[in-house]
């Protein structure tokens, strides 16, 4: 009667489960583990962000204590001073938001085709389509390096833009997003004259808004933080991103670690405001796609 | 309405569709899938930052022959060996933790979310700050416990070597400092598998876990024989996934590598051995030959997965 067969079996009376107590240890356990992890996962950013104003001398004590005695706030203004951060944010940002534009517009046009148009050689384009999906992005770095050269775009924002400009799993996703628009709107729009742009505009844009922001989001945060591509393309300060930028200012600033963490603050920052704006959206996605299997 | 009879409507729309998809393909074809091909053809032909004679397969040869390239193959493979299953197996019992509670719950999927979407350079800086052996907080917070402290990503020695007290030699098994890398990089991305873990189980119907309850299962019985089989297609999606992005890895090697060190090369994997060959050195058609290895290396992997993961997985 008394084995731990019983007390963990919710039918039975000696069940441990049914005590309010064990329930409550047992949701302080998850908690605190959940709390553990959180704390792991957001020290390095606190850590990050209050280093940013520190002195050197307090940012390279190591303590587990991560506020600042001296408060620093000119280091965001002499980050800038060291290396040209304005000039590679301009660059990121500019890029990052062409792309991001670029490709939403690219994905809508191809995942409506996909979705709702019916025509000879469909299935073929498709999978030419959905096999980009599996090309492994090494092999086609070094091609795309010579073409780019070959164009004239070495250095240019050209180069860093135009490879980006479409992706496979943008389009499945807006794809898959048009095909539970039901029948009816199409068809009702169609007899009412409206034209694929206008129906696009007006009816199935708005509806596909999770699957739209989520593609957006996530094709601006690979822009914004893509570090290879922009490693090989761009040669001088002109033409840099912030991700290079980093990393060489990394080596320029080598002891300096106040100023780096200053620097990373400042890197990190739009991407986490972007998410944090966008991931309602995300979030919905994710359970959609999930739903689809 | 006068012409449009059914053959009219099919032309059309080709007109229409091809006119839309065109943007899309004039990006795709020339930089995803020509350059396939001529990354194949590029690995038969030599010359330094140029197009020069025709050599046939001496590049591959001369990476067969190369100990560097092996060195960076095992790194890449140790690194996929390290980051997969941690990285999923967190990322499973978190989800697991968090479809549990009813509060905080998307307060915690938010924030674990975080660093995946923030910039590895960014993050991989305070690591590396974190790393140092004089000033990093791993070497204070191993002094004042009372362990010895180590040299982290300076450290080419075998992490096993060390765990072990050197019972196991230094040359077996993945370095400290490549194993740095890979805690770094499950920090990164678990989130990720959470996230995509929370989505799969959102979607098991209530239901199950009604008449599992009736039946008088246990939450681990749920957990063995209700959620994980209905769970193993996010599970085949998530391998998939992180396996290929583990193996085609760079931006955190490439930010926590001291620089110029590369640990005695035990930090350099097959990407960076591409990069370097390719970009430092020049040697276009070895770099080819290396990545083309690489690509059929990791569809060789896939594809075996599928085949064998036919038998586990069990679709709704």
């Amino acid at each position: 009667m008394f084995s731990i067969n019983n007390l963990l079996n919710n039918k039975s009376p000696y069940s441990l489960l049914n005590l309010p107590l064990f329930r409550y240890f047992l949701n302080s356990l998850i908690y605190s583990i959940l709390f553990l992890l959180g704390v792991i996962v957001s020290f390095p950013f606190l850590w990050m962000f209050t280093a940013s104003f520190k002195t050197l001398e307090e940012a390279t004590t190591p303590s587990l204590w991560i506020f600042s005695s001296h408060w620093q706030w000119e280091n965001w203004i002499r980050v800038f001073q060291f290396a040209p951060f304005g000039k590679y944010f301009f660059n990121s940002f500019l890029v990052a938001g062409i792309v991001t534009i670029i490709v939403c517009v690219n994905s809508i046009l191809a995942g409506y085709v996909f979705a709702r148009l019916k025509f000879f050689g469909k299935p073929i384009l498709f999978a030419i389509i959905m096999a980009t999906m599996m090309v492994p992005f090494e092999s086609v770095l070094i091609p795309n390096f010579i073409l780019i050269s070959k164009l004239g775009w070495y250095n240019t924002y050209l180069g860093l833009i135009i490879p980006w400009c479409a992706n496979a799993f943008s389009i499945l996703l807006i794809r898959q997003a048009f095909m539970i628009l039901p029948d009816d709107y199409y068809e009702s729009a169609q007899i009412d004259g409206c034209g694929h742009i206008s129906f696009l505009l007006y009816l199935a844009v708005p509806f596909v808004k999770p699957a739209l922001i989520t593609v957006a989001l996530f094709t601006f945060l690979n822009s914004y933080n893509s570090l290879l591509w922009p490693l090989i393309i761009t040669a001088d300060e002109a033409k840099r991103v912030v991700q290079v930028g980093l990393t060489v200012f990394s080596g320029d600033a080598g002891v300096r670690v106040n100023l780096l963490m200053t620097a990373s603050t400042i890197v990190a920052l739009p991407t986490i405001v972007i998410y944090l704006i966008a991931q309602k959206y995300f979030f919905q996605e994710s359970i959609r796609i999930g739903l689809k299997g | 309405m006068l012409f449009s009879t059914r053959e009219n409507k099919k032309h059309y729309d080709l007109f229409s569709a091809l006119v839309m998809l065109f943007p899309s393909f004039l990006v795709l074809i020339p930089f995803f899938i020509l350059p396939l091909f001529y990354a194949f053809q590029l690995s038969l032909w030599g010359g330094k930052r140029n197009i020069g004679d025709f050599v046939g397969l001496k590049n591959y040869h001369i990476a067969f022959q190369n100990p560097l390239f092996w060195q960076s193959l095992k790194v890449t493979i140790y690194y996929a060996m390290m980051t997969v299953p941690a990285t999923l197996i967190l990322g499973f019992c978190i989800a697991y933790l968090l479809s549990k509670i009813s509060r905080g719950k998307i307060f915690f999927r938010i924030l674990f979310f975080v660093p995946y979407v923030t910039s590895t350079v960014a993050v991989a800086m305070v690591w590396r700050i974190f790393y140092n052996p004089q000033s990093g907080l791993f070497n204070f917070l191993l002094d004042s416990l009372g362990f010895p402290i180590q040299k982290w990503l300076l450290e080419p020695r075998g992490v096993l070597h060390i765990l072990t007290g050197g019972m196991i030699p230094p040359q077996y098994g993945p370095s400290l400092a490549l194993a740095c890398i890979s805690l770094f990089d499950v920090w990164h991305t678990f989130g990720f598998a959470v996230v995509v873990f929370l989505a799969g189980i959102s979607t098991i119907p209530k239901e199950y876990y009604e008449s599992a309850r009736i039946d008088g299962a246990r939450s681990l019985q749920i957990l063995f024989h209700i959620e994980m089989p209905l769970l193993t297609p996010t599970w085949l999606f998530l391998i998939t996934v992180q396996l290929i992005r583990s193996l085609q890895s760079f931006s955190s090697f490439y930010a926590l590598s001291p620089s110029g060190g590369r640990t005695m090369g035990t930090t350099e994997n097959l990407m960076l051995h591409i990069y370097s060959q390719f970009y430092e050195y020049g040697y276009w058609g070895y770099g080819s030959a290396v990545a083309i290895f690489l690509s059929v290396f990791i569809m060789t992997l896939t594809f075996i997965q599928w085949q064998w993961s036919r038998r586990y997985v069990f679709y709704q």
